[in-house]
């Protein structure tokens, strides 16, 4: 650890979390909050598991789109094109 | 942008915007909650999209723009036409909450953590459901940040209110998903149903 670097704990850590994940931190404050995950095993962990149900909720929230919409959106727009040209 | 007698070229905006009708899709369903709903929302997006098109920067996100459109829509449509306001609050629960309720926990003579289980044995619906159960504030940013995976500063664009605001939803949204989700989670068993300690 270099001087004058400023280390933060596990509080604020933990606070930072969800916003270190959406990387909306700035450079700095990402580096710190890194720092902190690479030697706290036990903040590494928590962030591991949130970092994980993120991509849990992203992959299982999909739908399948019915063909029926697609061709309904489709049409719909031949439509307006056609007379608005008109 | 293949702009002819003042509205854009349909195929260049179908080729282009028909690539977001999956997501559209999905946050439409669960925005409304309702499948005819959703595709009647999706379709007037897709036409208010077209009609507006000759006014999209290129080169800006059009997902973005799209959602936009999408968001608006929704609650000049849709949201009006509810009776009932929807409560807009929710009981906060800490950070951290469905980590804590797992932590500690081993799924007995598997071996394996009450994480790999969980993850493994959750549905897609247990997910949408848990999605669902949220306030409407809070389902939207959710959606918005964790399952379409925008930024802060374009949900605020999107919906029109301070990133403050954003942030605030975002975080306790995620509180109340963790809820929702401990919470189906212990009604199917998987894990025990034992306040956290923490």
């Amino acid at each position: 650890m270099g001087t004058g670097e400023s280390e933060i704990d596990c509080n604020e850590t933990l606070y930072r979390l969800y916003t270190y994940l959406d990387g909306e931190l700035t450079e700095e404050r990402r580096q710190e909050i890194k720092r902190h995950l690479d030697e706290c095993e036990a903040c590494f962990d928590a962030f591991d598991f949130e970092a994980d149900l993120r991509i849990l909720i992203a992959q299982r929230c999909k739908d399948h789109v019915p063909n029926a919409l697609r061709e309904r959106v489709l049409e719909a727009l031949l439509e307006e094109e056609q007379s608005s040209s008109s | 942008m293949g702009i002819v007698g003042g509205m854009a070229d349909r195929a260049v905006f179908s080729d282009l915007a028909m690539q977001h009708m999956p997501a559209l899709y999905t946050t439409a369903l669960r925005i409304t909650r309702n499948s005819a709903d959703a595709e009647d929302l999706v379709q007037e997006t897709f036409l208010k999209a077209y009609r507006a098109f000759d006014r999209f920067e290129e080169g800006t996100n059009l997902k973005a723009w799209l959602y936009k459109i999408l968001t608006n829509t929704f609650i000049n449509s849709y949201r009006a036409a509810k009776r009932r306001p929807e409560k807009a609050d929710v009981e906060d629960v800490e950070d951290l909450y469905l980590y804590h309720r797992l932590d500690d926990l081993q799924m007995a003579g598997t071996g394996r953590s009450a994480e790999d289980e969980l993850f493994d044995r959750i549905t897609d619906d247990d997910v949408k459901q848990a999605i669902e159960s949220l306030p409407e504030v809070f389902r939207i940013a959710v959606l918005l940040a964790d399952v379409e995976g925008f930024s802060y500063k374009e949900i605020a664009e999107i919906t029109d209110v301070p990133i403050g605001t954003v942030m605030s939803r975002i975080h306790r949204g995620r509180r109340a998903l963790q809820k929702a989700l401990a919470g189906s989670a212990v009604a199917q068993g998987l894990v025990g149903s034992a306040e956290p300690r923490h």
